[in-house]
């Protein structure tokens, strides 16, 4: 059965490492990846750890590769995914890593910061440029003076040509550029500083300009204000420097402007020509970088990795050798081992490391060894909480319970075929889906549980196939046992519904049931509900008793391997006793009547023409309206009461000395429940005393078996002790309380639990409900909407077909796969954790984490993203 | 009494055989144990499910009720 019945045996090992070796055993041990480490140096601050300042070097290694990243992906390039991964570095490496990165670091950051002086440069050189070109215009339209330009007679309304080219000889000018968003502010300031004496020019520039320390594009327009007189002047120019506007000269003469333009273009053509080759040396730089920046990245970490494990270890007395403790799998001491020798070889350390295994009776860490199909079922469980060490492990039979619960409560063919294809889909498609990690919370969910979803929707289908739902319609293969040979013609005609008669089909023509699920004539019949409530509503409750007496009977295989078999007859004898005498009863009696009654022809013996003899009651005994209801009989079973037969003839049990049998049940069942109570507590009082003073020095013992370092292991195993001998002092109390408790929970979840799983008959009488209404309102309008035959009406009615059946099967996705789906599965999930493993799971353990690279990369990925 | 020894021969032996006889067939492996099991859950599960609702059937205590155009296309369609 290997470890997935049980977690797997673990030992608490010593590893003595040489500190040369240390590094490289480590990493080996890594690379294994089946060794948990404990920390040994808890109390210590992460301060004051041996490693520190390694770990601060590889922080800092990182915080330098995180900036080439950054930069690489401004650049937008791609970072090449590493198929194999690098070992973790030598320590000669590491200085050799530390001085290329550096260098790299330094180079972009050198380039960078020339590139921003340059763009600057270029930047400040377009707008220069710009406002020339731009001023050219106002300066032009100032020139044609005589009244063209309705804005420039604004400003020197009502005077002589004469007296304006006088006042234009003195309008002083600034010229500039401001961030466009910042033009009406600007405007209105100008405006209020000079009381309206100052007149402004603008244009916005088409293309957005490139910020050189941020790149992002920033629009902006070019102005020119007029103003009069040297006061106004600084004004200006102290608005213009509050508002960030940068400010260039611009020369009054249309020459000089012609002159700078020619030279500022000239300027620019050469910025932009070692603006590229900047530019073209800083994408060779990060091009060269991209190809080993994912190599050093996974070295880098695995290096913190090493060193934050070696934080861990506790030094020797004498300093001369590294002490780790850790939990090793028994299956994998030997790579373990294997490991350790790998790595003093690589060291060329002389003394080699060795281990040494150590009895302890503490806690060990749980490790359900997983593959790709187990993983998801073990994952429904551990979210329960993790299973104690060396537990049953419900995982197991959850692989098959779950999905078939999930389908007795989804069962309809068709909707289970939806869900088929898409678990088989992600799992025929599973690597190619894997590679394209997703960032998609609810895809991943999905993703994860693929195999849960593929068997969920195969059993769907068979649950589906014997309800005889395929959406809702139902197919005839066998051909269905009720015929309609009982009637005429003018029978049918004269009523509009009519009943067939079991006695008929089945006792006159000796006709045989469906053989394989439902008889298809249910689909069609109107009291199609009674007849499914009755077998729904038995079937929920047969496979919740049979579900709940397995958990129950996987409880002894706990008692057995736990070595406490005497519980097996204090605990579980009583419990399996009530859930049987009791439940197992009702499914029984369940059977009984399914078997045993069977339809006849109605004999009324009321009517005085019929005589009934005692023959003839024999056999009524056992007809339709003889049937009792198992309800009935079991609620009168526990309360000792009798409720008088149906009718003539009629018997109030099914068999001859029922009532008997029932009573000694239930006084047996009620029995039990002292037994559970008191039984242990008492068993414990009497005998526990001697078993608990060998348990005590047990723990001595381990004291004595870690001689080799006194000082650490003193630490953890003294708390238990104390903490048993505490217990045994009040611990009768307790005892009995804890049992109370126990018994108490364990008789009420049985009845309640039972009523818990008719949510088997309830989901899935609502699901195939919920699938019959959209088919009936919505398909079956579009199947039907064509009936009159002539051309027309076939063409409206296939257009009508078209969209119904869109919405139909939007409906059916959404709704009855998705929604339905959801809630099943939660209510299964439901049924497991409470119904099923409160019956013998304690789930008290802690999850087996190994120190791996492979799980700190994948952890590390999932982070980033 | 409409039970016919058939189906439930033929249902019998076909989730025996998935159940009983394909665990000791499932080849040596680490998964061994776990394919066993899953073998032997199906078969029990899918038995019991199905045998749930052929006895349901076999001696129904009420029969259907349809509406007479259903008796009619039934007499039309299923009958052979």
């Amino acid at each position: 059965m290997g470890s997935f019945f049980r977690s797997e045996k673990m030992f608490l090992c010593q590893l003595f490492i040489q500190p040369e070796a240390a590094y490289s055993s480590v990493a080996e041990l890594g690379e294994a990846g089946s060794v948990q480490f404990r920390d040994l140096n808890a109390d210590v601050n992460a301060f004051q750890r041996k490693f520190v300042n390694e770990v601060r070097r590889c922080d800092e290694l990182e915080r330098k590769l995180r900036y080439v990243e950054a930069e690489i992906n401004k650049e937008n390039l791609h970072i090449p995914e590493i198929e194999d991964l690098p070992n973790a570095p030598n320590p000669r490496e590491i200085t050799d890593l530390e001085t290329s990165l550096e260098k790299t670091e330094n180079e972009i950051l050198e380039l960078s910061q020339n590139a921003v002086n340059l763009k600057s440069n270029f930047l400040e050189l377009t707008e220069l440029k710009y406002v020339l070109e731009k001023t050219e215009v106002f300066f032009t339209e100032q020139e044609g003076i005589n009244g063209t330009d309705s804005l420039t007679r604004a400003l020197i309304t009502e005077d002589s040509s004469a007296q304006a080219t006088n006042i234009r000889g003195r309008l002083g000018f600034v010229a500039g550029v401001v961030p466009r968003e910042r033009v009406p502010a600007f405007e209105r300031m100008l405006w209020r500083i000079s009381r309206g004496n100052v007149f402004l020019r603008q244009a916005e520039l088409d293309q957005p300009l490139e910020d050189p320390s941020t790149g992002n594009q920033i629009y902006k327009t070019v102005f020119a204000a007029f103003f009069q007189g040297e006061q106004l002047k600084s004004r200006v120019k102290k608005v213009c420097t509050g508002f960030h506007a940068s400010l260039y000269p611009c020369p009054s003469a249309t020459t000089e402007r012609e002159e700078m333009v020619k030279g500022v273009r000239t300027r620019l053509e050469d910025l932009n020509m070692v603006l590229n080759q900047t530019q073209d040396h800083r994408h060779r730089v990060l091009v060269s970088v991209a190809k080993e920046l994912q190599n050093c990245m996974v070295m880098v970490r695995k290096m913190k990795a090493i060193y934050h494990t070696l934080n861990m270890f506790n030094l020797d007395v004498t300093k001369k050798c590294l002490i780790a403790e850790c939990w090793v799998p028994v299956r994998d001491l030997a790579g373990v081992r294997k490991a350790l020798a790998e790595g003093g070889r690589a060291s060329g350390s002389s003394i080699p490391s060795f281990l040494n295994v150590i009895e302890t009776s503490e806690g060990s860490p749980t490790f359900n060894r997983t593959n790709k199909f187990t993983r998801g079922f073990q994952n429904l469980i551990d979210s329960y909480g993790v299973s104690s060490y060396r537990e049953v492990n419900p995982a197991l039979y959850t692989i098959i319970t779950f999905p078939f619960l999930f389908a007795i409560m989804f069962g309809d063919a068709g909707h289970g075929l939806i869900l088929t294809a898409f678990g088989l889909y992600m799992v025929i498609e599973e690597k190619k889906l894997m590679k394209q990690k997703s960032d998609s919370e609810i895809w991943n969910i999905f993703f994860a549980g693929r195999y849960i979803i593929l068997l969920m929707g195969i059993f769907s289908v068979y649950t589906g196939f014997i309800y005889n739902d395929i959406f809702s319609r139902s197919l005839n293969i066998f051909g269905s046992s009720w015929t309609i040979d009982g009637y005429n013609i003018s029978d049918i005609q004269g009523n509009a519904e009519l009943t067939l008669s079991p006695y008929t089909n089945f006792a006159k023509f000796d006709a045989s049931p469906y053989p394989v699920g439902l008889d298809p004539v249910w689909q069609a019949a109107t009291n199609k509900i009674i007849f499914l409530n009755s077998y729904k509503m038995k079937l929920s409750i047969i496979f919740g008793v049979a579900h709940m007496i397995f958990g129950v009977c996987l409880s002894v295989v706990n008692h057995i391997h736990f070595k406490k078999s005497i519980n097996i007859i204090l605990e579980f004898v009583p419990q399996i006793l009530f859930l049987l005498l009791l439940f197992a009863y009702m499914v029984a009696m369940m059977f009984i009547k399914w078997v045993i009654y069977y339809p006849q022809e109605t004999v009324d013996c009321n009517n005085e023409t019929v005589t009934c003899t005692q023959d003839v009651l024999d056999v009524i005994r056992y007809g339709p309206s003889c049937a009792p209801s198992v309800l009935i009989l079991f609620i009168n079973m526990m309360l000792f009461k009798s409720s008088p037969p149906t009718g003539i003839g009629c018997q109030e049990f099914m068999f001859d000395g029922q009532d008997v049998i029932q009573t000694a049940f239930v006084v047996v069942a009620v029995l039990c429940i002292p037994v559970l109570l008191l039984a242990k507590p008492l068993y414990l009082l009497c005998c526990g005393r001697s078993k608990k003073s060998e348990h005590t020095s047990e723990n001595g013992d381990v004291n004595q078996g870690l001689e080799l370092t006194p000082e650490m292991v003193d630490t953890p195993s003294p708390s238990p002790a104390h903490a048993e001998h505490n217990e045994g002092d009040n611990a009768v109390g307790e005892i009995f309380i804890l049992q109370g408790i126990h018994t108490i929970e364990y008789i009420l979840s049985t009845i309640s639990h039972t009523a818990s799983y008719l949510r088997l008959w309830a989901l899935s009488l609502a699901h195939a409900q919920l699938s019959e209404v959209l088919w009936t309102m919505v398909l079956s309008i579009g199947l039907t909407g064509s009936a009159d035959g002539d051309a027309q009406s076939y063409v409206v009615g296939s257009i009508l077909l078209y969209v119904l059946f869109a919405a139909w099967a939007g409906l059916t996705l959404a709704i009855l796969v998705m929604m339905e789906g959801l809630s099943a599965f939660l209510h299964t999930l439901r049924l497991h954790w409470v119904e099923f493993m409160s019956k013998f799971y304690e789930g008290a353990g802690y999850v087996f984490q190994p120190f791996s690279f492979k799980i700190i990369l994948e952890g590390e990925d999932v982070v980033e993203d | 009494m409409g039970a016919s020894v058939v189906p439930i021969l033929v249902f019998t032996i076909l989730w025996g055989i998935v159940g009983i006889v394909l665990p000791f067939v499932v080849p040596k492996g680490p998964n061994r144990g776990i394919l066993q099991v899953v073998l032997m859950l199906t078969a029990a599960t899918c038995w019991l499910f199905w045998l749930c609702c052929y006895l349901s059937q076999i001696n129904p205590l009420i029969g259907p009720k349809l509406s007479n155009r259903t008796v009619l296309l039934m007499a039309r369609e299923w009958v052979s």
